[in-house]
């Protein structure tokens, strides 16, 4: 547990000193306040946190995976993976230690929105169950999408490669639910059912379903539980 | 304290190595010779527990370094030969950070610390980015992380590759300290550096072992009686051909040492020539200054293992 502890330390550092990470505050800042404001020119404005939680899963789809490219494909790229896995250390403590760094930058970016809900709650009374619950969604999804984002950056030694895979498998998740009605039937609704934006317009309109945060707890145990067997075949290659 | 078993492991349909077996005792220095692609590499990640073997299992201190692989791995310190770095943390941090990762506490790499640079000699540069050390000096982070845990097994493979002579130097220098507590398993291509550093030698080949044991009874037990180096006083256009009249010498060169003749002469294989050449140039007139026999160089060991030549 401490060497997991160690990886997530030297990861957040990385990430507070990397311009990379900036790049995605910015960008994600940038979008989201340009989302949340867009309804605020109405002649009658709705004191509510929506439009930037329908914008925030957009842009996370590609800002996540600029999270968590880096992770292990750039060990993989210097070589430090081998010293790394010949180290007494277990591979899902490298994969821990690496999400969680990615998850506590997150949470700073997410934090870092908060400004947009505090102004609401100054100028306006706006209804506050949507907004804790449209963040509690918005921390498991955007923690779902590094997941998936994790897992990339384990297949591959190119950074390039693991993000717009990782974005490819973001995207065909979250139109998912889309998908469902052209396949129809049963599978159909499976489909539907793996969408990363249908369980999230629950959480957006104020109600917390245990369907919809089981599913974001799934797709975060199977991808990182993927990345961990990911990760051990590198053994085997 | 190593023991490997008939190791074998393949890239896809190609062998890397092929039944590999050694041992090595608890604080002995073994060099792995071969030239580039022989198999080394492969052999010290498997050594280390990065690659499985694909047949053939490794005992580090009595742990299979697959199946209990956690174990084998506390007892290894290991540098690769292209030297893996995070390039963008300092050297301090980057050496606590690998002893966090080797399960040693705060306190004990705070101790070892200081000793570890000072040993690699990088006083000076403690707070310096990784990034921007030279080769040389990322060599000896390198080294710095594989001793800081004071790991029973030193894995190493071409630890001087790519750096100047003067720290050539100090790191074969800095081995053979290591070795003294510690098993070291080294490779290299370079045949004086293994013969200088280690204890026993072996040469790889294609994957597979070709010969072992150490440096001088490898040379020895390849030496026989049938080179000789003979320096004569005499004109060298006439010496050279009486020598090549003698029967049983196969070939003689001849090399000018400010003024010294110095011959090297092949016998065939078993036979003593020394009565009949020194007669032949005493006979002729001649001084004969010296004859002696000579060993061959780790060099032309290798060449002729690995030529397949007869030996």
């Amino acid at each position: 547990m401490r060497t997991a502890q160690a990886v997530a330390w030297k990861e957040i550092q990385l990430y507070f000193s990397s311009p990379t990470a900036y790049i995605v505050g910015l960008i994600f800042l940038a979008l989201t306040g340009f989302f949340f404001t867009q309804d605020l020119g109405d002649p009658f404005p709705e004191a509510t946190l929506t439009p930037f939680f329908d914008g925030a899963i957009i842009v996370f789809v590609l800002l996540a995976p600029a999270l968590t490219m880096r992770l292990l494909a750039e060990e993989s790229k210097l070589g430090t993976i081998e010293l790394l896995l010949t180290s007494p250390v277990r591979d899902w403590e490298v994969i821990v230690g690496k999400y969680v760094a990615s998850l506590v930058f997150f949470f700073v970016l997410v934090a870092l929105s908060f400004f947009y809900a505090i102004l609401l709650f100054v100028y306006a009374s706006p209804d506050p169950g949507p907004i804790y619950a449209g963040y509690l969604g918005l921390i498991l999804y955007g923690s779902a999408a590094l997941a998936i984002g994790l897992l990339t950056s384990t297949l591959t030694n190119n950074q390039i490669v693991a993000a717009v895979v990782a974005m490819g498998i973001l995207l065909a998740m979250f139109f998912a639910d889309r998908a469902s009605g052209a396949v129809g039937g049963g599978v159909g609704e499976i489909i539907g059912e793996m969408g990363l934006r249908g369980h999230f317009s629950d959480f957006a309109r104020g109600v917390i379903d245990t369907t919809n945060i089981v599913y974001y707890l799934s797709v975060i145990a199977f991808f990182l539980f993927l990345s961990i067997r990911s990760l051990e075949s590198r053994r085997w290659r | 304290m190593i023991r490997a078993e008939s190791l074998t492991h393949y890239y896809g349909p190609y062998p890397a190595i092929q039944d590999v077996s050694f041992d090595v005792k608890k604080g002995e220095i073994l060099g792995f010779l071969g030239p580039n692609g022989a198999g080394k590499t492969t052999t010290m990640r498997i050594l280390t527990g990065y690659l499985p073997p694909t047949r053939g299992k490794v005992t580090l201190d009595g742990f299979d370094v697959v199946e209990q692989s956690l174990e084998a791995r506390r007892r290894v310190g290991y540098l690769p030969e292209t030297v893996p770095l995070y390039t963008d943390m300092s050297v301090t941090s980057y050496l606590k950070y690998m002893g966090t990762l080797r399960g040693m506490s705060a306190a004990a790499i705070k101790s070892r610390l200081g000793d570890v640079i000072d040993v690699v000699r990088l006083g000076d540069y403690r707070k310096t980015q990784i990034g921007k050390l030279s080769k040389g000096f990322r060599q000896r982070v390198g080294i710095a992380q594989a001793i800081l845990h004071e790991p029973q097994v030193l894995v190493l493979d071409e630890p001087t590759i790519g750096i100047d002579p003067i720290q050539v130097v100090e790191t074969r220098k800095l081995i053979q300290e290591l070795g003294r507590n510690q098993t070291v398993v080294l490779s290299s291509h370079i045949l004086p550096e293994v013969s200088m550093i280690c204890e026993r030698v072996l040469i790889i080949h294609e994957g597979r072992i070709v010969a072992e044991d150490t440096p001088k009874n490898l040379a020895a037990g390849l030496q026989g009686v049938e080179r000789l180096e003979v320096e004569v006083g005499g004109p060298a256009a006439e010496v050279l051909p009486a020598l090549k009249k003698i029967k049983g010498v196969n070939d003689v060169t001849h090399t000018n040492n400010n003024g010294r003749h110095i011959y090297v002469i092949q016998a065939q294989s078993g036979q003593d020539l020394r009565d009949e050449i020194s007669q032949a140039v005493i006979s002729s007139g001649w001084s004969l200054r010296g004859l002696q026999l000579v060993g061959m160089s780790l060099e032309e060991i290798f060449l002729r293992l690995t030529t397949h030549e007869e030996l």
